[in-house]
Order: structure tokens, then sequence, then C-alpha cells
């Protein structure tokens, strides 16, 4: 009976819920404001995926022909074509490339700030990186532009690389000599992607426990020991959601990467040659062409072909998190 | 660690030597090594960085000055970029004004109401799959959706629309960082005087969260002001050639087309502008005024950047000591 009473009291303290307490508006409102995101990704996949199917359903284009090496959109000629493989072969192999520069020096970077670096540089580093992913992907186009890609034709090319013997084959292949290439795309995209590695691993490297690093250095090791043997292999999954993260970032660019590859949809034989990626052509082409028309139709099925390759990248993340999580 | 140390206990006295068993010379080499590469990794992010901000430096001399910020762009002189730089700040308020709050009140969603249930997470996976959707496919969702569905033309609302979109989960997720900031006893106080959880959200969770938010809005800001791709198809490409900043008519029938204020014009912005310039290589003053456009661009994020760093540290330190 006790109890009861004390149970009354409280309750007493407490008005009775009026309906706007029991309809919950606020609750309501800010649900709303969260779950618009789901119908915006809803929305998205909804209209490129119907745009991107119209190739095949609407102009009757093979899948057979989507994924040969010969675009030939411009109806007016002979030979009508929409084979999309120098696009996505382009987007791979800049990427790739792109990965292969960024990932060891992101890497290093993230090392460097969580294992060796002192809180002054520490302090300074950081802004530093927070600066580098504000500045605008035009930005760092116009840079390749007008430093990387003279570099890469007048010095580089001429002065150093052709001397050399076996550099200088590669780089005496036609194509080079204006710099615009499969080379200076992924040199672009490997420092546009370096914030984005560097910041994901830096947090996986933060989260070890301080012990792993305490036991190892007991036992004798030297610090660069420590890093390699017990480090890396421990923040592994994170790294390897950095990479995915940064591949993600550099398969989607589209306009810094569209000012320094020289777009020529063809396959590239070597990496000094000119390139072509899914996003560079989509900016490209999209303002020439007309709504309904078939070109413009394999763009939008290029452009569904990035928002797979995005969507995977997502869950791919998702993934390798649970496996960490299960593990 | 539990392993090293039962091993040392098992050791017998007099044999410590061996616990410290140096490291070979060829390991400490490889660990000096290591340290000069990783030590280069930090220099070589500083001094890439300090290059890029001395080349616009030095790039801007001689080209921004008080007239190209304020001048209408020219064929014949150097000119400048004042309807470019207004649309910039124009859509930038615009797509701020849109996506600051749902941004906020989907963050104190996700952070006070939000359960850990299948729909909590398919927002997480929403707010995922946007951030890595590249910026060009969400530019083509609003040609789609805003050109092509509701033939609203090349628009700034448009833009506008499609930038909300991107960077609606960048708001959101900082938002929620800084609601999840405010420590628990706040509210748990609060709760305990009686407050709903409602009132507890809006007269101390979200006041003491303030300079998390501040520090959101500013960064998503930059990221808003930089981006080129999402508008290249949304409020288009067309350079304005001048703008009568006192037409606030709004009556007049081509009101709605031609006056700077209205959110139903095409929009070039600086960024666009950067691109479209190179793209289309014309003009005696091309470069330099891309180079003007760029350092212009590049302080601003400098701007927006320690903006965000400085504010943040004001408010908090005034909203704490209060």
């Amino acid at each position: 009976m006790a109890q009861m009473t004390t149970a009354d009291r409280a309750g007493s303290l407490r008005a009775a819920p009026g309906l706007l307490e029991r309809i919950d508006l606020p609750r309501r409102v800010v649900f709303l404001a969260a779950a618009s995101m789901i119908a915006i990704v809803a929305l998205l996949l909804a209209f490129i995926t119907w745009q991107g199917l119209q190739l095949f359903l609407k102009d009757g284009v093979s899948i057979g022909q989507v994924l040969s090496p010969t675009w030939q959109p411009d109806s007016t000629s002979s030979g009508l074509n929409f084979g999309v493989l120098p696009f996505i072969a382009g987007t791979v192999l800049v990427t790739g490339v792109a990965l292969l520069i960024s990932t060891p020096l992101s890497v290093g970077l993230a090392l460097f700030l969580s294992e060796v670096a002192p809180a002054w540089a520490r302090a300074i580093v950081q802004p530093a990186l927070e600066i580098f992913v504000g500045i605008p992907s035009v930005v760092w186009g116009w840079l390749g532009l007008t430093i990387l890609v003279p570099f890469l034709s007048d010095t580089f090319h001429h002065k150093i690389a052709i001397s050399l013997p076996i550099v200088g084959e590669v780089f005496s292949m036609p194509g080079f000599l204006t710099g615009f290439s499969w080379l200076a795309g992924s040199l672009v995209l490997s420092v546009m992607i370096l914030p984005t590695i560097t910041s994901v691993s830096y947090d996986a490297f933060r989260a070890i426990p301080q012990e792993l690093r305490t036991g190892s250095l007991a036992l004798g090791t030297t610090r660069w020991q420590t890093i390699r043997h017990i480090l890396v292999p421990a923040a592994m999954s994170g790294v390897l959601t950095a990479v995915v993260l940064g591949m993600t970032r550099a398969a989607g660019e589209a306009l810094a990467v569209q000012m320094v590859i020289g777009n020529s949809p063809t396959l590239p034989a070597a990496i000094t040659q000119p390139v072509t990626t899914l996003t560079s052509q989509i900016t490209l082409d999209m303002g020439n062409t007309v709504f309904g028309e078939p070109w413009q139709d394999a763009l939008w099925t290029m452009s569904l072909v990035l928002l797979i390759i995005s969507i995977t990248s997502v869950v791919l993340v998702r993934l390798i998190n649970k496996r960490r999580m299960g593990s | 660690m539990t392993v090293g140390a039962s091993t040392a206990q098992r050791v017998p006295d007099g044999s410590h030597q061996s616990l410290h068993r140096k490291a070979s010379r060829g390991s400490i080499l490889a660990d000096r090594a290591a340290t000069v590469a990783l030590w280069g990794t930090g220099v070589f992010v500083l001094l890439l960085l300090g290059a890029i901000i001395a080349h616009f430096a030095i790039a801007a001399v001689g080209v921004v000055s008080p007239g190209f910020v304020l001048d209408d762009p020219s064929d014949t002189v150097l000119g400048g970029i004042l309807p470019i730089l207004w649309n910039s700040i124009y859509i930038l308020a615009l797509t701020m004004l849109i996506a600051v709050p749902i941004g906020i009140l989907g963050g104190i969603y996700m952070a006070e109401y939000a359960s850990d249930n299948a729909l909590t997470n398919a927002i997480r996976f929403a707010e995922e799959s946007i951030s890595s959707v590249p910026s060009i496919v969400v530019g083509l969702f609003g040609l789609i959706l805003f050109v092509d569905t509701f033939h609203m033309g090349f628009t700034a609302l448009g833009g506008s629309l499609a930038l909300t979109m991107f960077n609606l989960p960048l708001m959101t997720r900082l938002a929620e960082q800084a609601l999840r900031a405010v420590p628990q006893e706040e509210r748990s106080a609060s709760l305990a005087l009686g407050a709903t959880k409602w009132q507890t959200i809006r007269h101390v969770v979200v006041p003491l969260a303030i300079p998390g938010l501040v520090t959101a809005v500013i960064l998503t800001a930059g990221r808003v002001f930089g981006e080129a791709a999402v508008l290249l198809f949304t409020s288009g490409t067309g350079t304005p050639a001048h703008y009568d900043f006192s037409f606030i008519n709004f009556n007049a029938p081509s009101w709605a087309m031609t006056s700077p204020w209205s959110p139903f014009r095409p929009a070039t912005t600086l960024s666009v502008y950067i691109w479209k310039l190179n793209s289309e290589g014309l003009g005696a003053f091309k470069n330099q005024i891309v180079d003007g456009s760029a350092a212009i661009l590049i302080a601003m994020v400098l701007t927006f950047n320690l903006g965000a760093r400085l504010i943040g540290r004001v408010l908090t330190r005034r909203l704490t000591a209060a």
C-alpha cells in the first residue's frame, strides 16, 4: 500500500499527457527530417535506374554492344555503336593507379600522425589535411592542367624520361607529347583522395588499444617492427575501408579528371596515353545531347554504372566493418 | 602482453640479459629509415599545401583587386566576376536555408530518438549511400527531376535543392555528433526536473550543442561553396553579363528570369565558371580570370575552415563560462 501511495504521488507530479504530448509532434518532425534521406536515395535510385535502362528498353541496344570497345554515338555518321568499355576501363585504370600511388602515402601519413608525430606536428598537419579536403575539384583540375600537365610533357617527357633506358621506351610511345594522360589523371586523383584514406586509416590506428604497442615494444621490437607486424595487421579492416572509400571518391570524381586526361575514347596502350572515364564523358557530352536520343541514353547508362559502383562500395564497407565487429 | 609477462616470470635469475634481446643492427636501420619516411609524408603534405597556397597568392597578384570582385565580366578587358560571385553566395545562402534546418532536425532524431532498429539502420545506409554517390550523378538526378520532369529549366532553386540532397548526410552527421557530445547528465538532470523529452532537447541539449552545430554549418557551407559537378546540369553554365540589383519589383513579368534576387533564374557559380572557362577556352584573359577565381575560392575555403575552428572555440568558451 505504501508503495502505491508513492507511485500515486509521483504520478500527480506529472500532468496527465495532453493531446499534443500523445501525438508527440516533435518526434514526428525530426523523424521526417532524418527519413528524408531514405526518400532521396529511393528517388535517385529509381530515376537513374529507369533512365539508365532506356538504352536497352527503348533503343534496343544489346548488352553485348554496350560492353564492346567502340564508341560511335553520333547518329549522323555510319556505324552507330554504343560501346562504353573504354569509359569503364578508363575509370578502373585511372582509379587503380591513383590508389597505388595514394595508399602507401596516405597510410604512411596516418601512421605518422598516430605513431610518430609529436603533438605540435599533429596540430599543424591535421588542419592542413582539412584544408586539403576543402579545395574544390575544379581547382585541383586547374592546378593539374596548368602545372602538372606542362611539367609532364615538357620537363619530364622531353628532358628526363626519354633519356632513361626502359622508361624512355614507354614515354616515347605516341600520345604523351601533350601531357594529357592516364598518368596525369591518376596523379591528380591520388592527391585528392589522400585526405580520405588518411583520416579513415588514422581512426583505425587510433582505435588500437595502447597495450598492443607497449606489449610489442616490451618484447624488444623497434617501433617500425611494431608498426609492421602488430599495428598494420590489427588495423587492416580499417585501412581496407579507407581504401574502398578512396576508390569511391576517385571513381566518382568528374571535373578534375576531365581537365587532365585528354578524353580520348579508346583503350590506352600505356600509362602515358590519353584516356577517358565514365564521369569525364558524361560531363562532356550531357550538355551536347538531346533528352531521349540514344546518345544521351548511353550517358544515363554510364551514370547507372557509376551509381552501382558507389552503392556496391557502401555495401562492401559495411561487410568489412561487420567482420571487424564479429571477430 | 600476457604472454610476455608469464615468460618473464619463468626465466630463472641471472639470465635477464636474454629478456632485453638487443634489436639487430638491420632492424634499427630499418626503424630509422621508416621514421624518416613517415616524417617525410607529413612534410610532403605541408609543402604541397604551402606550394598551392603560395601559387595562388602569386597568381592573384595583378588579377584580384576590388575591381575584379566588383565589376561585370568583359570580353575586351580583364573585367570582373561580380555576377558569378553573387551567384555563389546566393546559392550558398539558399542551400543552407534549406539544408541547415533539415540537417539539424535529422541530427536530433539520430542523436536523441533513434533506437537500434532496422529503420535507423536504413537511415544510416541512406546517409552513407548519398555520401558515396558521385556528385556528377547527383547533378544528373537534379537534371531529370527539376529540368526534365518539373520543367523548371536551369534555376538557382534547382541547384540549391540538388546541393541540399548532396550535403544533407554531411550536415545530419555533423549535427548528430555535436548533439551526442552533450553529456548525458544534462539530459538526466532536465528530465528529473520534470521536463518532457522535447523540452529537454530544446532548452538543454541544443543550446549546449551550439558550438558544434555552428562548426557543422560552416564546414557544410565550405563544401557547398566549392561544389561544381552538382550544379553543371541543375543551375546551368550560362554566364550572366550584368545584374541589376535594383530589380526588386516582384510583379514585373521578367522578374523571375532576370532579377539577381530570383531563385528561378539560371545561376553560374564561381566553381562552375572556372570549369566552363576552361572547357570553352575562349577569351584573352581566360587564364588570369581562372587564376583569380581559383584564388578567391581557396581564400574562401581557408576562411570557412579557420572560421569554423575559431567560432567553435569562442562559442564554447563563452557558453561554458556563462
